[in-house]
């Protein structure tokens, strides 16, 4: 089994269960909700896999590569690889979907909502592992349609205006990176002899300084309306609110992480120069993402927005580390990319499970539900500390990798960045305190326990918090080996610890 | 004076000229083909009528077969007529997709005819004329040739556009059609006499090797001016749209569809003849004239369509902005990217060709249901007829250029021909291009909204029954704009190999 194209599969898998449920017939939707918890459970055991292949170590090199051509006339190959930076984004999103198609109920039409999720993963699988510019520029455009759709048509009142947004937006973005795209392709064309799309053929081109900035502009403001940095995030608390629960989590959970990887994986590895140049705007707008997000969330009367707000500040968080170029810092924000696609994925699901049975998510509508569901509650507090940060959960861990690798080249934004840790716990804290402390009212009295079905959709994900928080050095020794490439490659000069610079005085 | 160029007339031998029967079999089968439309109307009862149709459709697929052979015979180029008449790859190529284009206007005519009890032998007559009216003008490099081929695609549409004349706005259509349609020839043909008047020669090659950058004179320039605004009216380019949405509406929805792909393909043809031959060395007169014009015309084309209601006029201007990006090649042909223009142009007309004509489809499939031409009348399309909604979506979604159907294959063309010529005006037109792109979202997003969200309009969720002949029209729609977007080399290797 070794020359199995396992990465082709993790692709084509989602995809051909995507077509396998438009065929079924509608009549039978228990069929049709197996199906498609069959191939993402499938596509999930792949990404299990991977893991398991994945040589730790190395000098974080692409791995279980997988190239063929596909357009020969312009260059354009089908090649796929994983390295430590996409490898754990990977095994989230196969661990995430099974979840969120089991986790929530369409309530309507399940054939194509089924079919559209299965799309979305086989698009999020696809924009993970592509190393063709344009293989990933069209993975990247796929994603966009399941997600309209499912918000459009499976979501809360004002969907059809949100699904807009949130299309016009993303879409608005990626035209530019198309061009950018396209015009790196056809300078690099002059260096390299030949016409290719290939990540890794094109970083070996270098650009003027001028072109490289305004082709990183392009490229970055794409990623900047996916992540969503401050301030193109307009998109995200409408999108998030009115999709439906697996909408959210999906959303919340991978789709943002397209933003951040693009980054790390694309505008870093292309234009280094550019990326160096643009430093401080990059590490201010990301500050500011971690201030604004938690002021906006704890003004918030709906508990959706509050975790919706969350994620603009967890998000300026990883973009600040990505930013620090210090092993440390990127290593913390790869690793905080999977702790907030599970920690908000949770979250999301907690909120679409208090919003099924008590139809509103207004905060001020819910009241003393620890009383009459102190489980639910438990879970609730466990999944919320780890997003606030807490010590010997998994947020604690990327938070503080991040603070401190930027605390090295990037001081002053830390020490304003770190009021953010404060704030999360303030709009979190407050949140849940008007929600599950006190006396229930009449209206939520009767707010049912967490039932044995949804405590199953949310143990792997629990379990992922606090394996994370307590033992990260499996993650991280795989991640780590890429992330020191990457820092190489941006070329940033590096400081020495404080530690070692005392010893070198002495 | 005239007594003596009659005697130099009468003094000089004719000399028949060299026919090669072969390169032109497709234009001759479809004559054939034409006289026995017209010939096996007269003779038969009108029940038989629907006998007409299948003529006509395999006709058009009979006249393919030529273009097979001669594509695999090995000839690059046949030229006849003193190269009045050229058969090489690329006009082959066109030819192809005109005929294919042809035979699913004939799939979507059919049952539209036969319903609406309409005079079914004129009909395809005038069709398949048209149609070889296009055939001819792939091959045509010579002005004159040239303005044959244009009359001859054009009059049979303005009767087409007309056709439902019992209809106010049918006759409108024809009308405006035909009036603005005569003007933009009469503006052409004057360009043309400026031409022949500075360089001598009506084959496009003798004028291509007179026309020179900078050594221009303004007679000249006056000419190709001319000679491209004739042509701006046949693609409805902004400024000299405003017969489109009026002719698209009021029109025959068939002859929508056909005018919509076939009628404005030919026009692109033609102005790449002119541009790739006559002018290749003066780009300082059409290029900044045409990228004006891609970007208005994409720009105007867009914002209008925003706000329509009416599903053939939306289309109408999103047909226009397509347009536009079609435009937008040629802007940079000449220049050193030339050759990735012309590969665009084509690769754009039939991906545009498979993805417009199945919408068309579609509009004809659920007008049958429905009686309407409203937006709103989609509502819920994918509730109570999931596979007609599917193919809409796919369609809106290839026109909006998102992989992988066939669109993006297009759009990604135009943008590398853009982007390869290394000017600022390639860049500046990229980028109009790309935000173009996303406002076009909003109109087809419209309707996919319209398919998915939305409820039934009366709660009238009887399915809708489609006659064989529209659902293969969908198939080979359908078919075509996936296949493009998965595998573009079906396409590219055919349209990257052609030269001019």
């Amino acid at each position: 089994m070794n020359n199995f194209p396992i990465l082709t599969a993790l692709v084509l898998v989602p995809a051909a269960g995507a077509l396998v449920v438009a065929l079924m017939s509608k009549r039978h939707p228990d069929i049709v909700k197996l199906a498609g918890v069959g191939f993402s459970v499938v596509t999930g055991a792949l990404s299990i896999w991977v893991l398991g292949k994945f040589h730790t170590g190395g000098d974080g090199s692409f791995q279980l590569v997988s190239q063929h051509s596909w357009i020969k006339q312009w260059g354009i190959g089908w090649h796929l690889g994983i390295d430590g930076i996409s490898l754990f984004l990977v095994v989230l999103t196969g661990i995430l979907f099974p979840i969120a198609l089991l986790g929530s109920d369409s309530h309507h039409d399940i054939k194509p909502y089924t079919a559209w999720i299965l799309l979305l993963e086989a698009g999020v699988m696809g924009s993970f592992l592509s190393l063709d510019l344009f293989l990933f520029f069209v993975f990247f455009e796929i994603v966009l349609v399941p997600m309209y759709f499912l918000i459009g048509g499976w979501g809360y009142d004002k969907r059809v205006y949100a699904a807009l947004k949130f299309f016009i937006y993303t879409m608005l973005g990626s035209a530019f990176m198309l061009v950018g795209i396209l015009t790196t392709v056809f300078l690099a064309k002059a260096q390299l002899g030949h016409i290719t799309f290939d990540l890794v053929e094109l970083q070996k081109a270098s650009f003027a300084v001028s072109t490289g900035r305004w082709l990183f502009l392009a490229f970055a403001i794409a990623f900047a309306v996916k992540v969503p940095i401050f301030p193109f995030h307009t998109w995200l608390p409408d999108a998030h609110t009115q999709a439906p629960t697996a909408g959210s989590v999906l959303l919340a959970g991978v789709m943002l992480k397209l933003g951040t990887y693009g980054l790390l994986r694309f505008s870093f590895g292309l234009f280094p120069e550019a990326t160096r140049y643009f430093r401080p705007l990059f590490l201010t707008l990301g500050v500011i993402g971690i201030l604004y997000g938690a002021i906006v969330a704890t003004m918030q009367k709906d508990l959706k927005r509050v975790v919706a707000y969350s994620s603009v500040a967890h998000m300026g968080f990883i973009v600040l580390g990505a930013f620090a170029f210090t092993g440390q810092a990127v290593s913390g924000s790869v690793l905080q990319m999977i702790n907030h696609g599970v920690s908000t994925g949770a979250l999301f699901l907690l909120v679409g499970m208090i919003s099924e049975r008590r139809h509103t998510r207004e905060i001020s509508q819910l009241k003393g539900l620890q009383s009459v569901a102190p489980i639910f509650a438990g879970v609730f507090t466990l999944v919320m500390l780890s997003s606030i940060g807490v010590p010997g959960l998994n947020g604690f861990v990327g938070e503080f990798m991040i603070l401190i690798g930027t605390f090295l080249t990037a001081r002053w934004w830390t020490v304003v960045a770190a009021a953010g840790v404060i704030l999360a716990a303030l709009y979190l804290l407050w949140a849940y305190q008007r929600v599950f402390h006190g006396q229930p009212d009449e209206a939520n009295k009767t707010f049912s326990e967490l039932k044995l079905k949804e405590a199953l959709v949310l143990a792997p994900l629990l379990g992922i918090i606090v394996f994370t928080g307590v033992y990260p050095k499996p993650m991280l020794d795989r991640i780590q080996p890429a992330v020191n490439k990457l820092v190489q490659h941006v070329d940033y000069p590096q400081p020495q610890s404080p530690i070692a610079a005392a010893e070198g005085g002495q | 004076m005239l007594s003596t160029l009659l005697a130099s007339d009468v003094v000089a031998p004719f000399s028949s000229p060299k026919i090669d029967y072969h390169a032109l079999a497709p234009e001759l089968v479809l004559a054939g083909v034409i006289v026995a439309v017209l010939l096996a109307d007269l003779f038969l009862e009108e029940s038989k009528k629907w006998v007409l149709s299948t003529i006509a459709g395999f006709g058009l697929l009979a006249a393919f077969i030529p273009i097979v052979t001669l594509a695999v015979s090995g000839h690059r180029a046949r030229s006849m007529f003193g190269g009045a008449y050229v058969v090489d790859t690329y006009s082959l190529l066109v030819k192809g997709i005109f005929l294919l284009a042809g035979y699913v206007v004939v799939l979507l005519s059919q049952n539209y005819l036969e319903e609406g009890d309409y005079y079914q032998g004129e009909y395809y007559f005038l069709l398949l004329s048209s149609i070889l009216g296009m055939v001819m003008m792939g091959s045509s490099r010579d002005l004159v040739t040239i303005f044959v081929s244009l009359e001859f695609l054009s009059i049979p549409a303005y009767m087409l556009a007309a056709w439902r004349k019992r209809d106010l706005k049918s006759n409108e259509a024809g009308t405006k059609y035909y009036l603005l349609g005569v003007f933009a020839s009469a503006v052409m043909l004057y360009g043309m006499s400026l031409l022949y008047g500075d360089t001598g020669t009506t084959i496009l090659k003798g004028i291509g090797a007179k026309l020179q950058n900078g050594s221009m004179s303004p007679v000249a320039v006056l000419g190709i001016v001319f000679v491209i605004i004739g042509f701006a009216f046949k693609v409805s380019a902004v400024p000299f749209h405003n017969w489109a949405p009026d002719t698209y509406q009021g029109a025959p929805t068939p002859i929508t569809a056909f005018l919509s792909v076939a009628s404005k393909a030919a026009g692109f043809v033609a102005l790449i003849n002119l541009i790739y031959v006559a002018f290749p060395h003066g780009g300082d007169v059409f290029q900044p004239m045409i990228g004006v014009m891609a970007a208005s015309t994409m720009t105007l084309g867009n914002v209008m369509a925003l706000r329509q209601t009416n599903i053939v006029r939306m289309l109408a201007y999103s047909s226009i902005s397509q347009g536009g990006f079609i435009l937008m090649p040629l802007a940079v042909a000449g220049g050193k990217s030339s050759g990735n223009a012309l590969t665009a142009i084509v690769t754009y007309l039939a991906v545009y060709a498979a993805t417009n004509l199945g919408l068309f489809a579609v509009i004809i499939a659920v007008s049958r249901k429905t009686r309407s031409g409203e937006v709103s009348s989609w509502g819920g399309l994918f509730s109570y007829a999931p596979l007609l909604g599917v193919l809409a979506t796919a369609f809106l979604a290839s026109l909006a250029g998102i992989p992988p159907l066939g669109g993006w294959v297009a759009k990604f063309g135009a943008f590398r021909a853009v982007i390869t010529s290394g000017t600022n005006w390639g860049y500046a037109l990229a980028i109009v291009g790309a935000v173009n792109s996303v406002i076009a979202f909003g109109y087809y997003g419209s309707l996919m909204r319209e398919i998915w969200m939305k409820p039934v309009p009366d709660g009238d969720t009887a399915p809708i029954r489609t006659p064989s002949s529209l659902n293969a029209a969908l198939m080979i729609c359908g078919g075509a704009t996936l296949a493009l977007g998965v595998v573009p080399g079906i396409i590219l290797r055919f349209s990257d190999i052609i030269k001019l």
